[in-house]
């Protein structure tokens, strides 16, 4: 990792800074033709998955008042609708997706979702930090949450034992870690952050803590009257089986074997050619039926969602043939694998990397001599 | 669903749980509204939408713009309107979906909460939302209201214990928040037995042209103390004329909307020698401030107005951030290449250029990333 992007004659990842910028070219078009295209179809289905979702969120209310039969379907409608709000919804809308609507029920600015993590606070680490330094080790904190050690990058220490330990813990309770994510309680701990420049986040975490904790774990189960137990822990296990299928999802996207991850000085000056192939090596996709594209808010298509953000994410799956062929013009590798196979690859880094050491795999990248003027002519 | 045997909007005591602390406790992140608009356009808890019953053509329009008065049925969430009031009306359009929000006085008389009123609106060339309601738009279709705001309004009404004089000066679709303030008068029992006189002036391009003539020829014949001047084609507004109908017009209740031309006009004959303009003069105008479009290749000409600081600089072509920036001021921003959203901001008027895409753009109050935008001539960001 000594190349500097800025030679033209040296290669970055086997392309010469002529070749990237044209792959850059070659993906602005596509994000033009998507953009010109944009209209009532994207609408449309917008609305579907919000009444969809809406109508399950109120079966799922519903159904805790029919005890003992009820209590099952009624965990299972509110585990969709949660993961529907969250991920379809909510991380699409917020990423600025649907802002083109100009309807403020889907406006960037003002959607919040159904998680502890008020938006405002998840749409700084995420939409800016992780999506403009995606991958970048020390910079992006995505890479490990803060928490794990998923990089050869990333300093060994005896705390890391516990990685699979802690990875359990932050699937569990993911909205909390994610919740938490903005106060970067590790650059505190390694004094990098002042406590006091948390302050600001306090009255906003504490605001949409309290609202989601009171809907889920005190009226709701209240209005069940003598259920309220049963209420409780469904509403529990919702947020439970909501939790464990976004740290899923989300690891597979950035985790699995085969995906880069970037050093500071490499990507200094980085140009728009440079961005872009940095999101191509630092995203993994999982492979799967359209009711699993829809489950993940289409971040199965993760490579197509680093690429363009902010294009709605059910154009992702209709792109996605012709960003994998342009990977294979450039010899660049498309991580894509079924769910189980990318969930297998992430499990074994995490434990992987619990111990010292650990090389980063060299990616599958083919190099200079597999791309021709040719192959790129075409 | 058909919006229109849709049943009325919630009111009274589920409207008042609606709208309770309880529900939105339950509806959050969202609000109630969200929950209740995927099943009925019509029931509402805090947002106001409604549903036009009628289009009524007044002009034909052969060579000017047709004019249609739309009556629209609001869900009981509108708290009513003073005459005079405007409202921003939503507008999807069919092919792009994009909401779009233009203002529009209401013409009917002053109404009462969750009664229907009437807009009465002339299709611009340039004007997608005014042409869309006016040509396409019919009855059924669900437009999103705000409640009615402004404070050009009728401060007089038949129980008003004054005999002031008042006057309205209107020009072309100026003419509705006037209507409106005479139809409240005459609605609520106005007949010009107290001894105060109503003098209504307006100006339209030819009498084809002329909106609600058949009722205005009306209001003029009936034994009312209203009288009414229309003025056709080139017979433009004159201090001589206004002083003629008008002997003591600087000290009488104006109320004046129209084109700049004709605000410009009635302005100067309201300012005394002293360059001072009669407090007794009330504007309306909602066109803001048209922006020249630089040509493909062509350098941007124009300034960027950051409207809120007060500051602006000639344009560069410069991203509107680094522009913004370069004034001192320090606008929120996250990458800088246009993903996060971190810096949009509202584009009050004029055109810009999104830097990515190469797409101008000249819609009033547009969202904006500023940090690939830059200008394409004048523009107002509201920063």
């Amino acid at each position: 990792m000594t190349a500097t992007v800025t030679e033209h004659d040296e290669k970055y990842h086997g392309l010469t800074a002529e070749q990237i910028e044209k792959l850059g070219e070659e993906l602005d078009a596509i994000r033009q033709r998507v953009i010109a295209d944009l209209g009532e179809t994207d609408a449309a289905y917008l609305r579907k998955v919000v009444t969809t979702q809406r109508k399950l969120e109120i079966a799922g209310r519903a159904l805790f008042y029919l005890p003992v039969v009820g209590w099952v379907p009624a965990v299972a409608c509110l585990s969709v609708s949660k993961i529907l709000d969250n991920m379809e919804i909510g991380h699409n809308v917020m990423h600025g997706q649907y802002d083109f609507l100009g309807d403020p029920a889907f406006n960037s600015r003002m959607f919040d979702w159904d998680t502890v993590c008020p938006g405002e606070q998840w749409k700084y680490s995420h939409n800016y930090i992780h999506h403009t330094f995606t991958n970048i080790v020390g910079k992006d904190r995505d890479v490990g949450y803060g928490i794990l050690r998923m990089d050869p990058e990333q300093k060994w220490h005896p705390y890391y034992l516990g990685n699979p330990l802690y990875a359990f813990l932050l699937m569990t309770f993911f909205e909390w870690g994610v919740a938490l994510h903005d106060l970067e309680v590790e650059n505190i701990v390694s004094g990098k952050r002042k406590l006091a420049d948390n302050k600001p986040l306090y009255p906003g975490l504490m605001r949409k803590i309290r609202k989601q904790a009171l809907k889920d774990y005190v009226l709701f189960p209240a209005l069940t009257g003598p259920l309220f137990p049963l209420t409780f822990a469904g509403n529990a296990v919702a947020n439970l089986v909501r939790n464990v299928w976004a740290f899923n999802i989300i690891f597979c996207g950035h985790f699995p074997a085969g995906v880069a991850s970037f050093s500071e000085e490499e990507t200094e000056n980085e140009t728009r050619g440079h961005w872009y192939l940095r999101q191509m090596l630092g995203s993994a996709n999982i492979k799967g039926s359209k009711l699993m594209h829809v489950m993940s808010g289409n971040l199965s298509h993760q490579i197509e969602h680093h690429l363009f953000p902010d294009l709605p994410a059910r154009r992702y799956p209709e792109i996605a043939g012709e960003v994998q062929e342009i990977c294979e013009r450039y010899g660049l590798p498309y991580n894509t694998g079924r769910l189980s196979q990318q969930l297998f690859s992430v499990f074994r880094k995490i434990v992987r990397y619990s111990f010292p050491g650990g090389t980063a795999k060299v990616s599958p990248v083919r190099g200079p001599g597999s791309v021709t003027e040719d192959s790129l002519a075409a | 669903m058909s919006a229109l045997i849709s049943p009325p909007a919630p009111s009274g005591a589920v409207g008042r749980l609606l709208r309770s602390r309880l529900a939105a406790a339950l509806a959050t992140p969202h609000t109630v509204d969200r929950y209740l608009e995927r099943f009925n356009p019509m029931w509402a808890a805090h947002e106001v939408r409604a549903r036009i019953v009628s289009v009524h053509r007044e002009t034909a329009g052969q060579d000017t713009a047709p004019v249609a008065t739309l009556t629209l049925q609001p869900t009981s969430t509108w708290r009513g309107h003073r005459a005079g009031q405007h409202v921003l009306v939503g507008v999807e359009l069919p092919g792009s979906a994009k909401r779009l929000t233009r203002a529009f006085s209401i013409s009917s008389a002053a109404s009462a909460p969750g009664e229907q009123i009437t807009l009465t609106i002339r299709a611009h060339d340039e004007g997608q939302v005014s042409s869309y309601l006016v040509r396409e738009a019919q009855p059924g279709t669900i437009l999103h209201l705000s409640q009615a705001q402004g404070e050009f309004t009728l401060v007089e009404s038949p129980a008003t214990p004054t005999n002031n004089h008042l006057l309205f000066i209107t020009g072309g679709s100026g003419i509705t928040p006037a209507m409106s303030m005479v139809r409240t008068l005459l609605r609520d029992g106005y007949d010009g037995r107290a001894g105060r006189k109503v003098t209504f002036l307006h100006f339209a391009r030819s009498p084809e042209d002329q909106i609600f003539a058949e009722e205005l020829a009306g209001i003029a014949a009936a034994d009312n103390d209203v009288t009414v001047h229309l003025r056709h084609g080139d017979q433009v507004f004159s201090e001589f004329e206004l002083r003629r109908l008008v002997p003591d017009h600087r000290n009488t209740d104006t109320w004046l909307c129209g084109p700049a031309g004709l605000v410009d006009l009635v302005r100067d004959a309201y300012t005394d020698g002293e360059g001072e303009l009669s407090p007794r003069l009330r504007m309306e105008f909602f066109k803001p401030a048209v922006a020249r479009t630089a040509q493909p290749g062509e350098t941007v000409e124009g300034e960027v107005s950051f409207t809120r600081s007060g500051k602006s600089a000639a344009a560069t072509g410069a991203s509107l951030l680094e522009q913004a920036e370069e004034l001192g001021l320090k606008p929120e921003f996250g990458c800088r290449m246009g993903i996060c959203f971190s810096c949009t901001r509202t584009k009050t008027a004029g055109t810009v250029r999104n830097v990515l895409t190469g797409e101008e753009s000249s819609l009033p109050d547009e969202e904006i990333r500023i940090c690939v935008t830059s200008a394409a001539g004048d523009c107002h960001i509201d920063l």
